[in-house]
């Protein structure tokens, strides 16, 4: 009995619970995932090993290529777009006292909402009948007179506006908080030095805020990879694959088609793409970019 | 307290910036809500102002052709269910992490750690088949066990952080006093510790009420589902009756907005300081 009461068997006996769930959710079935993605397995029926046959195929598969080429652009316009918007703002709000509490909440408020509320949101204004383009098209303004939601052009754009604007405030938060860290007394010499609005943002507070900024980069290049929830909610991945990611594209193979293998191999991709990026950061900090 | 002092014309300037992102970000929801308390009739002349003519008989219609009552009884049990099972396996975690340090610790911290990061497309199909051999497919106990799982790595992170700053006099003198561990556990580390219980239980829950893709993925049964993928299918099939489908929305976020106001400071801080949560 005494074995059992021993202090470091206790200690780990409040951590097993969540080991076990998360075993369970999480570690098993990546597992399986890892090796299913080997074989040709269709949900049902024989399974068998095919090698990296799946890899191969992904390769060779346009829609694939297309989606990863979607999930390129993706992550390249929230990188630029919604960190540069997010910064300019938060850069303001340090600048000001009343009204400061308002403006955070409204620039953070759209992040706390469902996805799929943003989206009915957004599908409403972006709508030919009801939304804004009706009351442009009121002022003899052509635009917007379809949904760029079905607009082959524009699905993707759309889509990715949408998740942006209800992203952004949450950068403006962090963005925000690491500002706050900032010593003010750089800001003080800087302004007996005379520097400008910009000089000041420019060299001081970019460089000091370095670490949030990178910190931000990487969830966001985490992040922009298994996106899911918007593109599915809006379009679909469509029309004609025009708004296609892997996520999109991994669900309707695993879920519409049932190939387990060919799916299984586009997570583990997934996967494999986070660890590097993972990886990437890490080597970056022991190199000493204090990321 | 101000960090970059701004003159006073730069000011003006400042503002108008920050307010037109403001109108950007609030407008829309401000349309939706308009759009709530419209007659159906009005949308045709209407489609994004004030309404002209206030009603507020779209929430009960909403309510009874969604059958919203049966839906908000589904998304408050998973999200209580999740919040019972989340919260008790995580703070028994974060309290061995931070107090008890058992050998090894550091391999816990960095398998959690790796587990947020993977991304749900890798398990989700595996996940899938397990539930289904399981029996768990199109229950609330399977989609609870899935959302703890998913949550539990950054309530464990969060409540460790703060229980690692209770001071360790408190424990040893609970010690002296004949206190066993899980008596030092409920006793001592819980009672002090609900500030961060409550943080994570405000997180958890947001993130159980708004989420989407495994309720789209693990109950099918119509009885059974949220009010996320509930939403979904009713802004489908009303999509000709814009006021119901405004309302429903409406009815969705209500609750998120009331606990959001009175705990924004928790919201905020504990949805960034994770930072790891979608």
């Amino acid at each position: 009995m005494k074995i059992f009461l021993n202090k470091s068997l206790i200690a780990w006996y409040f951590i097993l619970p969540v080991l076990l769930i998360h075993l369970f959710v999480i570690a098993i079935p990546s597992i399986s995932s890892l090796a299913l993605s080997l074989t040709d397995f269709r949900g049902m029926g024989k399974l068998n090993y095919i090698g990296f046959e799946n890899f191969n195929e992904l390769f060779d598969d346009r829609y694939f290529v297309k989606a990863v080429y979607h999930n390129i652009i993706w992550t390249i316009a929230f990188l630029t777009i919604p960190v540069f918007v997010a910064l300019v703002c938060a850069y303001l709000l340090t600048g000001i006292k009343r009204g400061q509490l308002f403006f955070r909440l409204a620039f953070f408020f759209p992040y706390m909402l469902a996805s799929v509320v943003n989206c009915q949101i957004w599908k409403y204004l972006f709508s030919p009948i009801y939304g804004i383009g009706t009351v442009l098209s009121s002022f003899g303004l052509d635009l917007l007179t379809t949904s760029p939601f079905t607009t082959k052009e524009y699905s993707l754009f759309a889509v990715a506006f949408v998740d942006g604007w209800h992203f952004w405030g949450f950068l403006v938060v962090i963005y925000l908080t690491g500002m706050y860290q900032v010593d003010s007394s750089l800001y003080e010499a800087a302004d007996i030095e005379g520097a400008s609005k910009y000089q000041k943002f420019r060299y001081i507070t970019l460089p000091m805020i370095r670490p949030v900024l990178v910190f931000t980069i990487m969830i966001i290049t985490i992040w922009s990879i298994p996106v899911f929830d918007y593109v599915f909610i809006l379009t679909k991945g469509g029309p004609a694959y025009s708004s296609e990611v892997i996520g999109t594209y991994m669900y309707s193979q695993a879920f519409e088609r049932f190939n387990v293998g060919y799916s299984s191999a586009i997570g583990t991709m997934m996967f494999f793409y986070v660890l590097i990026i993972v990886g990437l950061f890490g080597v970056l900090r022991r190199l000493g970019w204090e990321v | 307290m101000e960090v970059a002092s701004f003159r006073k014309k730069e000011l003006i300037s400042n503002y108008i910036i920050l307010g037109i992102f403001a109108i950007v970000s609030l407008a829309p929801i401000l349309v939706l809500i308009f759009n709530a308390f419209k007659p159906a009739v009005e949308f045709g002349t209407n489609p994004i102002g004030l309404p002209n003519n206030i009603t507020f008989q779209n929430f009960p219609d909403a309510w009874v052709q969604g059958e919203y009552s049966k839906i908000f009884f589904n998304s408050f049990k998973l999200v209580f269910g999740t919040l019972i099972l989340c919260i008790s396996v995580s703070s028994l975690a974060g309290f061995s992490l931070a107090k008890l340090n058992p050998k090894g610790a550091n391999l816990v911290a960095i398998y959690l750690l790796v587990g947020i990061s993977i991304p749900a497309q890798m398990f989700l199909l595996p996940l899938f088949l397990l539930w289904k051999n399981l029996g768990l497919l199109n229950t609330h106990i399977g989609l609870i066990i899935i959302y703890s799982a998913l949550n539990a790595p950054f309530a464990t992170f969060l409540i460790r952080s703060y229980m690692i700053r209770l001071p360790d006099e408190l424990f040893d003198a609970a010690k002296i006093d004949g206190a066993n561990i899980f008596q030092q556990f409920f006793r001592v580390a819980i009672p002090l510790s609900w500030p961060v219980l409550l943080t994570s239980a405000l997180v958890v829950g947001l993130a159980v009420w708004n989420e989407f893709l495994f309720a789209l993925t693990f109950v099918q049964d119509e009885n059974l589902k949220p009010i996320s993928t509930i939403l979904f299918a009713f802004s489908w099939r009303f999509i000709n009756n814009q006021a119901l489908v405004s309302a429903a929305s409406i009815m969705m976020v209500a609750p998120v907005v009331i606990l959001f106001l009175l705990f924004q400071k928790r919201f905020i801080s504990g949805l960034t300081s994770g930072g790891l949560k979608g």
